[in-house]
């Protein structure tokens, strides 16, 4: 699960980060630092595992208010 | 405070990272309360007559703050506490909880200036009707410290116009030390017996701190504590 910053929504993480890339001499134009969730799941219909994982983020992992979510399923 | 005034107990939730949980329960004694603490593992709460969620690292601030601390066992009491229109008061982590639980609107996110905060701040009070506030005046303004890295509270426009609109916006920073939309400081909620603020008014109850106007803050709570048990009784 990818989770991260709505647009709009400031990230001071991702400005002092992108600061520090233009000192290193990369014109970076915007920078934004969201969170990965791996976990393994043992469950045999992926998309049973993807409206598992979209109730994870919901209840917890993400904050409607202020983060988006990304899910990605990859079968063993 | 004579004598033969009742001692409200008032619960103070210890979460595995809190660490203004014995100052809150020095602050509410000295100022007539009995404190009592209350493990986060707990299913139920003790006879009290408001709770206070303290300030702290509760869980370690993992994932967000307060995110973890909400599926606390004692959360879902606390929960159905304030459901039945008990006083909750939550300071600092504690606001972040309550927002996390949805017992308050919004969210605190990392300081805009992106350094921790730690040094006494203006308030105005904005709302003297709460049983938080009630011992201060409308536009008073309080010294109370900060010591925060997320206190950056945010609210979407929407959000924030129903909060102005339903006056739920108690405290407002005078000068703005972390970046919160519309200076907001302290919150409560609809109903008006949950309220969360950033600053720390347990740390300002003895002019030798700097500040004796957190205990207008505690005062307050304690007082209506009181008047809720003497209204029971």
């Amino acid at each position: 699960m990818l989770v991260r910053p709505k647009p709009g929504i400031l990230d001071p993480q991702g400005e002092a980060v992108q600061s520090s890339l233009r000192q290193l001499g990369f014109a970076v134009e915007d920078t934004r630092i969201g969170k990965v969730v791996d976990l393994e799941l043992r469950v045999d219909d992926p998309e049973r595992a993807r409206a598992e994982l979209e109730r994870m983020c919901e209840q917890l992992l993400a904050n409607p208010l202020i983060e988006s979510f990304e899910i990605t399923v990859s079968p063993e | 405070m004579t004598a033969t005034e009742p001692k409200p107990r008032i619960g103070v939730v210890v979460f595995p990272g809190s660490n203004d949980d014995r100052d809150a329960a020095h602050a509410l004694a000295g100022l007539g309360a009995e404190p009592a603490p209350v493990w986060h593992a707990e299913a139920a709460l003790p006879e009290v007559a408001a709770i206070v969620l303290p300030g702290g690292f509760s869980y370690g601030d993992y994932l967000r703050c307060g995110a973890i601390a909400r599926f606390a066992p004692v959360m879902d009491a606390v929960s159905k506490f304030a459901a039945e229109g008990g006083l909750v008061l939550g300071i600092c982590n504690g606001f972040q909880v309550l927002c996390e639980a949805g017992l308050l609107p919004g969210t605190l996110r990392p300081n805009a200036s992106l350094s921790f905060v730690c040094r006494d701040v203006a308030l105005r009070v904005e709302r003297a009707d709460t049983p938080f506030t009630s011992r201060c005046e409308p536009g008073q303004r309080l010294t109370i410290p900060v010591k925060h890295g997320e206190g950056c509270y945010f609210a979407d426009e929407v959000l924030l116009a129903e909060l102005e609109a339903a006056g739920q916006i108690a405290l407002r920073y005078e000068e703005n030390p972390n970046g919160s939309t519309a200076d907001v400081a302290g919150v409560v909620n609809e109903a008006g017996n949950v309220f969360g603020l950033m600053p720390h008014p347990e740390h300002a109850v003895d002019p030798l701190l700097g500040s004796s106007d957190g205990a207008l803050v505690l005062g307050s709570l304690v007082e209506s504590a009181r008047a809720r048990l003497l209204a029971a009784a």
